[in-house]
């Protein structure tokens, strides 16, 4: 059952593609798929990386409505950006080079997030209102510490980070694909390869324990690939808070599993559908007159009413 | 054999458990009974290895369940708690399976599913295997967390008042099932308040009171009105009715 929707979901996908590298194209087509061919591989990565690190914080959170761009992960990474430029400089930063710079905020990034999460997570045990309060005012602090810093630099050099603050899907980081469908591949794997002992993981410390998980490590080892995920989906777009929301919530309800060999799976697949459907919509058949971050955050954010209204939030 | 080590516990400046030591046979139903505050969930927790003892160990067949790989204790040792948050969307059989998992690392084999089968039908939860958790009562929903432990199939079994929320015939059932694993060569070990289910079914008793051993021995060197009026400064007669010793504490 879950293996055909996931066909479906599959041939939906595919299509998505072909009219996103079709549609509209006048004349040579071979041209026209130069300039669409990395947009729509940057589109699905960034899909995929969101996708799988929302799912898998779920699942080491116990929750169905925490994400770690709700925890405050992504503007985690832009506060990342914004002090290695304020420290640096414009030109130290130019000078890093744009992987060794990456690479450096990367490890960062996940020192951070393990550090501060992997505590976050030990205090409330599962207490599920304190961890969404803990994460909103990390949010909000993260951000306000980037105000900050923000109106501290020299604007010419705050127009190098630019597209990293603000999610945007036409003016992708295109140099950073290379790398970052290599780092994304490789978290990716990762997470597949622990499919049988994320499903118990889910069902909470004290049964994970007792059927003979490392619980804690693996909690660890968990949100290091989330926040490697996280970053990586934010140096690309930027920071988009309930895109992973609406992706789990509709894998939950398309996929009729708890397993994440069938979760992990639908929850990329709809990731890259949302993306590549809704970004040829609002890029070919709209001209670009919205952008698919606000109406993302727009549904994204009702989704999370919606969720918290109802109550199932577990 | 459990051995139960000089076990000391603190949270914060308050001793949870100090000086705790006792031997819990194997082969025997076991009941850990004493007053609230007692400790006795404590020290599930730590046999469970859920928290770790400040000092002391506690022993398992001669493994120390905090130093032993838990992937193994798994396999040797199960527990269930009091309280299970699950937020995965379950269904009862899919439950039950994961007691397979210190065995099976979650990759089924054939011989696992006569194990689930034969769990469900003890806790007589064959009727509502495809019934998800969250349409269960809560004796129901119980039952299948029971059912799970006993498809991780160890030699020992600790059970933190598995009798909460099941109705008396099912408190009943449960304990002729404690019962009947002992009969097999398994240590079921449980924390329990009522103590007349404790006088019945057990043949052993843990007594823990303030953090510490009060006593520890065969059923019918405990299940005295002297000892139990101590235990739970209050007093408590013991009666003859039909051959069964009964306490009466109201």
């Amino acid at each position: 059952m879950p293996g055909r929707r996931l066909l479906i979901l599959f041939a939906l996908l595919a299509l998505s593609c072909v009219f996103y590298l079709t549609y509209g194209a006048r004349g040579d087509i071979g041209f026209a798929l130069q300039f669409r061919g990395p947009k729509l591989v940057a589109l699905m990565i960034t899909g995929a990386a969101i996708a799988v690190s929302t799912k898998l914080f779920q699942t080491v959170t116990g929750n169905r409505i925490l994400t770690p761009a709700i925890m405050g992960f992504d503007s985690l990474y832009v506060l990342i950006e914004i002090t290695l430029l304020f420290s640096l400089g414009g030109f130290g930063y130019a000078v890093l080079g744009e992987s060794t710079r990456f690479s450096f905020s990367l490890v960062l990034m996940i020192a951070a997030c393990i550090a501060l999460f992997g505590t976050l997570m030990r205090q409330t045990q599962r207490d599920l209102h304190r961890m969404i309060l803990v994460g909103i005012i990390f949010g909000i602090l993260f951000r306000s510490i980037s105000g900050l810093l923000v109106r501290m630099i020299d604007p010419n050099e705050y127009a190098v980070l630019q597209s990293n603050l603000f999610a945007n899907f036409n003016q992708m980081d295109l140099d950073l694909i290379g790398l970052s469908s290599l780092l994304i591949g490789v978290a990716i794997f990762a997470a597949w390869r622990m499919r049988n002992t994320l499903d118990t993981l889910e069902l909470g410390r004290e049964i994970s324990i007792n059927l003979g998980l490392d619980h804690d490590r693996l909690v660890l080892v968990v949100l290091g690939i989330v926040a490697l995920l996280a970053a990586v989906s934010t140096a690309l777009v930027g920071p988009i808070i309930f895109f992973g929301l609406i992706v789990t919530s509709l894998a939950h309800q398309i996929v009729p599993s708890f397993r994440h060999r069938d979760l992990l799976p639908g929850t990329i697949l709809i990731a890259c559908i949302v993306l590549v459907a809704g970004q040829s919509i609002l890029e070919r058949v709209f001209h670009l007159d919205t952008t698919l971050s606000v109406v993302i955050d727009l549904v994204g954010g009702l989704t999370f009413l919606v969720l918290i209204l109802r109550g199932n939030i577990r | 054999m459990i051995e139960i080590q000089n076990i000391r516990y603190a949270i914060g400046n308050s001793l949870i458990l100090d000086q705790v030591d006792a031997v819990i046979p194997k082969g025997e139903v076991t009941a850990i009974i004493g007053p609230n505050g007692a400790g006795k969930s404590t020290l599930l927790s730590l046999a469970s290895r859920l928290i770790k003892p400040d000092a002391g160990a506690i022993r398992v067949d001669g493994h120390d369940v905090h130093q032993a790989s838990t992937a193994e204790m798994a396999t040797l040792l199960s527990v269930l708690r009091q309280e299970n948050h699950i937020a995965s969307r379950l269904r009862v059989r899919d439950l039950v399976s994961f007691g397979r998992f210190p065995h099976n690392r979650g990759q089924a084999r054939p011989e696992d599913s006569e194990k689930i089968d034969e769990a469900l039908d003890m806790m007589e939860m064959r009727p509502f295997e495809n019934r998800y958790l969250d349409e269960l009562s809560g004796g129901q929903r119980q039952r299948a967390l029971v059912a799970m432990i006993l498809s991780q199939d160890t030699d020992y079994i600790l059970l933190d008042e598995p009798l909460n929320n099941l109705d008396l015939v099912h408190a009943r059932n449960l304990m002729m099932i404690l019962e009947r694993l002992k009969n097999v060569g398994k240590t079921p070990i449980l924390v329990i308040h009522d103590i007349n289910y404790a006088a019945k079914y057990a043949t052993h008793i843990l007594a823990l009171k303030n953090g510490t051993t009060f006593a520890n021995g065969p059923t019918s060197e405990i299940f005295r009105s002297e000892p139990l009026s101590n235990l739970f400064d209050s007093h408590i007669s013991i009666q003859t009715l039909d051959g069964q010793l009964i306490a009466l504490h109201h």
